[in-house]
């Protein structure tokens, strides 16, 4: 079993916090694991992308051949257009329909959003109303990993407890926004 | 013992750590900074080893030397071009008689993701005549650092580690061995092995070129170069170093698939080469595709200036792009296989979306008042430097005019100011100031050059995530005044909307002063601001 995922957001939006509950899931299934990171100057209000490979044999590369990706999991609609010739034919797409809007020039939403509905295997999510539904609008990125639960090659429990332990120092409340988060996107796909 | 998944900068930090290291020092630079806040992270729970972040790489260097001199272990990181200003006592340690184990990771950043350049470190190895340790895998880092540890030990010289960005900044899994205790403390016998005079410098530097075969040596008998002969296929064979050895293991089963046989393959991990393994391999075939991260080093070792008796295929026949980062598809490229196609993009065209300062950055005030300030003026040049205030070149600014490395602002505003052009203003960070800018001022303090120095002090090391500057904030004005610049031209702001007016006019003065003059413009960096207020 090999499972390729490409990341994609803008600096800052947390790219790597949904890579990392994803791979701490893995890793408690037993599977082995690579993750590319961005840090440093990419990091700062730009364009980023990150992959996460999980498989039940030992990975070389931690990047993703072209047409190759089983899922591209962004967290920013507009970002999806730079890597969809990374993601395989059969791949899934499952996409934020939040935008971030920090260039001058970033075209009309609605146009993106009817561009990326044309595209049969694409999932859109409206992740800031399912956040906000949820109890915090900081809980958005657990909301895509929802999303993703659905096609992952991971239990649903081993994500949750993966949830679990990665808010549990900040208390019972979060953990409980974060695990009805992650239904919530769950139950979006 | 325990498998866990790390960084390649933590498994760095983590092979010095059970390598016994006393000490560790570094300057922040992507992709190295995560391996000293490993360390620091490790050594507050642990209460050792020691580990700071130091003024810049050649002061971290100088400190592991020392540590190094009274018998203990002690590492140095740095990203590649801070190898360049550690660059001095690198290249003379080279022929002392290391005592306690010297270990230099430098991370070098093909692609340039975040670098001004993408210099290849085995060269600076080869150079200094020293071994370089060239990891492929996380296991292989953790590994390497503990080996490096003992290579500098029995040879007696420093030991690099070449990281690129890919593995330094990607996780992975690793076996951890058992920790070895850290050194006593045991000054250097002879200290003659460690006084560069010229008749002792001849001595050791014949001393290490002798040296060389015993290291090749150890190349030819490293697990950590590995060569799979095939003796029915002699088409074609493969050599790979470091990273890119896993983008063709990632291949081979479909080389495999292809040319139903296996191609003999040399994966190099340690230098100086495994002469006698590259001989061999190349005996048996009429054509090698070298596949290495950075710099066609190897493939111009093995290319020379003669003619070939056998095709040599790389960065330099065209068969991999001669500069850049190397990738999955490029090595497939090379090897011939097929790009597959992804879900193709509608025609749709996407806005670039480069980086960008933060919105609320404190710099986005300075250049404000700085730009409006120099619209008055016919001609003038801002030179800059190399941090977070760089973005300030992006057109929304377009602020700064020059960038090359760390502190070269304050030297180039004081020659473009005596070559005539004025005002010359030089912009630069708190962090760059202390690494790389106080000995320039001097500089230009000696010759009361006609030129301002604005200092972005916003009390981090911004762009590499808000490290500790070396120097409070509070400090930098009496630092600024210890030099010597005259103090009615000294002169601290609040890098703030709200001081808008009259920041313009201090900076008008100042610039219209002619002499030179210093303006320390402050306030927090808005992420390290946001961090603590989250604590």
């Amino acid at each position: 079993m090999n499972y390729d995922i490409l990341l994609s957001g803008v600096g800052g939006q947390g790219v790597l916090s949904v890579s990392a509950v994803i791979a701490m899931a893995a890793l408690e299934e037993g599977l082995y694991l690579k993750q590319s990171e961005v840090h440093g100057m990419s990091q700062r209000g730009g364009a980023v992308s990150a992959t996460l490979r999980l498989s039940d044999a030992p990975i070389h590369s931690p990047l993703i051949s072209l047409g190759s990706a089983h899922m591209l999991l962004s967290l920013e609609p507009m970002e999806c257009f730079r890597y969809l010739n990374a993601l395989s034919k059969n791949g899934i797409l499952i996409t934020s329909t939040t935008p971030v809007k920090n260039i001058e020039n970033y075209p009309d939403l609605s146009e993106i959003l009817a561009q990326l509905r044309k595209i049969p295997q694409a999932h859109l999510i409206n992740t800031e109303e399912l956040a906000r539904s949820s109890g915090s609008l900081r809980a958005t990125n657990i909301v895509m990993v929802g999303a993703a639960s659905r096609h992952l090659p991971l239990q649903v429990k081993s994500l949750e407890r993966a949830i679990h332990s990665l808010f549990e120092r900040k208390g019972d409340k979060i953990v409980e926004i974060n695990l009805k988060a992650f239904q919530a996107g769950r139950q979006a796909v | 013992m325990e498998q866990t998944v790390l960084l390649g900068d933590d498994a760095v930090a983590l092979g010095a750590i059970h390598a016994g290291i006393t000490a560790a020092y570094a300057y922040p630079g992507t992709p190295s900074t995560e391996i000293m806040e490993a360390l620091l992270s490790y050594a507050e729970k642990n209460q050792k080893p020691i580990a700071h972040w130091c003024a810049n790489e050649k002061t971290a260097y100088e400190a592991a030397l020392g540590v190094s001199v009274v018998g203990r272990r002690s590492l140095v990181s740095m990203k590649h071009v801070g190898l360049n200003v550690a660059a001095d006592p690198f290249m003379s340690s080279a022929l002392v008689n290391i005592h306690g184990g010297l270990v230099i990771a430098v991370a070098d950043d093909p692609g340039m993701h975040s670098s001004q350049n993408e210099q290849d470190s085995r060269f600076y190895a080869n150079f200094a005549r020293i071994i370089c340790l060239e990891p492929s895998t996380h296991q292989e880092t953790y590994d390497m650092m503990r080996e490096a540890f003992e290579l500098s030990e029995r040879y007696h010289m420093p030991v690099l580690l070449r990281l690129v960005t890919r593995l330094a900044h990607s996780r992975g899994m690793v076996k951890l061995t058992k920790p070895r205790e850290e050194n006593p403390l045991s000054k250097s016998a002879s200290s003659n092995q460690w006084i560069l005079l010229p008749s002792n410098a001849k001595r050791q530097w014949a001393e290490r070129i002798c040296l060389q075969p015993q290291l090749r040596g150890y190349s030819e008998s490293s697990p950590f170069n590995r060569l799979r002969i095939n003796e029915h296929y002699r088409d074609f064979a493969v050599i790979t170093t470091g990273m890119a050895g896993n983008y063709y293991l990632e291949c081979k089963p479909e080389i495999i698939a292809t040319t139903k046989s296996e191609p003999s393959h040399l994966h190099i991990g340690t230098y100086p080469l495994a002469e006698d393994k590259i001989r061999t391999l190349l005996g048996l075939v009429k054509r090698v595709l070298i596949l290495e991260e950075g710099y066609p080093f190897l493939e111009r070792t093995l290319r020379g200036i003669l003619p070939q008796a056998i095709e040599i295929q790389g960065r330099e026949s065209g068969h991999i792009p001669p500069d850049g980062e190397l990738n999955p598809d490029l090595v497939r490229k090379a090897l011939g296989l097929t790009i597959q196609s992804g879900v193709l993009a509608p025609e749709y065209k996407v806005p670039a979306r480069p980086p960008q300062l933060c919105p609320g950055c404190p710099h986005i005030d300075s250049y404000g008042a700085l730009k409006e300030v120099l619209s008055s003026f016919n001609v003038h040049l801002v030179t800059s430097d190399i941090g977070c205030y760089t973005l300030g070149a992006m057109p929304e600014y377009s602020a700064i005019e020059t960038c090359v490395c760390m502190g070269a602002s304050i030297g180039m505003a004081r020659g473009a100011s005596e070559a005539g052009l004025q005002p010359s203003i030089a912009v630069l960070g708190d962090s760059t100031f202390l690494h790389s800018g106080i000995q320039p001022l001097l500089d230009a303090i000696s010759v009361n050059a006609n030129m301002t120095v604005l200092i972005l002090d916003n009390q981090t090391v911004g762009m590499t995530g808000g490290q500790t500057t070396i120097a409070p904030s509070s400090n930098l004005k009496n630092i600024v005044l210890g030099l010597g610049v005259h103090p009615e031209h000294v002169h601290v702001i609040e890098a703030h909307r709200r001081c808008h007016e009259q920041n313009k006019v201090l900076l008008q003065k100042e610039i219209e002063y002619p002499g030179l003059s210093v303006v320390i413009a402050v306030r927090e960096c808005i992420e390290t601001a946001k961090r603590k207020k989250s604590l």
